[in-house]
């Protein structure tokens, strides 16, 4: 297997869908191959850290003011 | 008015759909209840496309009355949270477009780029990078790397893997083909991955390496 055809199945060895027939082949090359190893590893954590991580908060007052707002033009009817 | 049919194959229905139900039987604080269960999810796609605080305050509030004014029209052969998602991207890049002074804006922008189909950068990471940040550092950190990529990436990646929507759902909410959003989320990770390798690659003297 190359690197760019380990590349192709990246996605679906993060999103743990790869087809059985092909999930052998690409631990043999990531066995062999520290750039696809490395590769592999950061594009998770860089999931990991985009999941864990609120970077646009929504802060509570705002929150219930968005709310009190939308919910009265819904009893309104809109 | 007509009741919502589960999605076909799924045993148990979505707790959602009850609440749905509920308000299209004029039952107003089931809809307060909706609200609550995705109002955060709501305003972080639309401040994602948006970028623009007051713009998402406005696109958050319009998502959730249009997805009341029309929920007469929700099928439920969908989730009710990926119908409100699809309303919030579109309310979102409408909101763009009126900023843009009539500009055509599109979840196509600016996806005809090479950069990232490639890994160049191998280096690799410290061990749990992001503690070397604090937590302003860090999410003022994530939000520029992410900003900085394509439109049409960003959207798929903040849908498929921060929001956690299947390739389905995110293809049906964006109007694209699932094959369309496999490519674009895997261009989306790569280019994510290598702007922030600059933050948190293994140093070898200074503590930061921002350059």
């Amino acid at each position: 297997m190359t690197c760019s055809e380990f590349l192709a199945l990246l996605d679906d060895l993060i999103d743990d869908s790869v087809p059985p027939e092909a999930r052998a082949e690409l631990q043999l090359h990531l066995r062999g191959c520290e750039h696809c190893e490395v590769t592999l590893n950061t594009t998770r954590k860089t999931i990991e850290i985009y999941r864990s991580h609120e970077i646009y908060d929504l802060p509570p007052g705002l929150r219930e003011r968005l709310h009190a707002a939308i919910m009265a033009r819904c009893k309104k009817g809109c | 008015m007509s009741t919502i049919q589960p999605i076909a194959g799924e045993l148990e229905p979505h707790p959602d759909v009850a609440l749905v139900d509920r308000v299209r039987g004029g039952d107003v604080s089931a809809y307060d209840e909706l609200v609550r269960k995705y109002d955060r999810q709501i305003f972080r796609i639309a401040q994602h496309i948006t970028q623009n605080r007051e713009d998402a305050e406005d696109v958050m509030q319009d998502a959730f009355l249009k997805a009341y004014q029309k929920l007469d029209q929700f099928q439920g052969n969908s989730k009710f949270y990926t119908w409100l998602v699809r309303i919030a991207v579109n309310e979102s890049l409408m909101r763009l477009r009126k900023r843009r002074t009539g500009k055509m804006v599109s979840i196509d922008e600016d996806v005809e780029t090479e950069e990232g189909s490639v890994p160049r950068d191998l280096a690799d990471w410290a061990p749990d990078p992001e503690q070397n940040y604090g937590q302003a550092e860090l999410a003022e950190i994530l939000r520029k790397t992410i900003q900085g990529l394509p439109q049409g990436f960003r959207i798929v990646f903040v849908l498929r893997d921060v929001e956690g929507l299947s390739t389905e759902e995110t293809a049906e909410t964006l109007g694209l083909s699932m094959p369309a959003v496999k490519s674009r989320l895997l261009r989306a990770r790569l280019q994510l991955r290598e702007r922030l390798s600059r933050y948190f690659r293994k140093k070898k003297g200074s503590r930061r390496n921002e350059g």
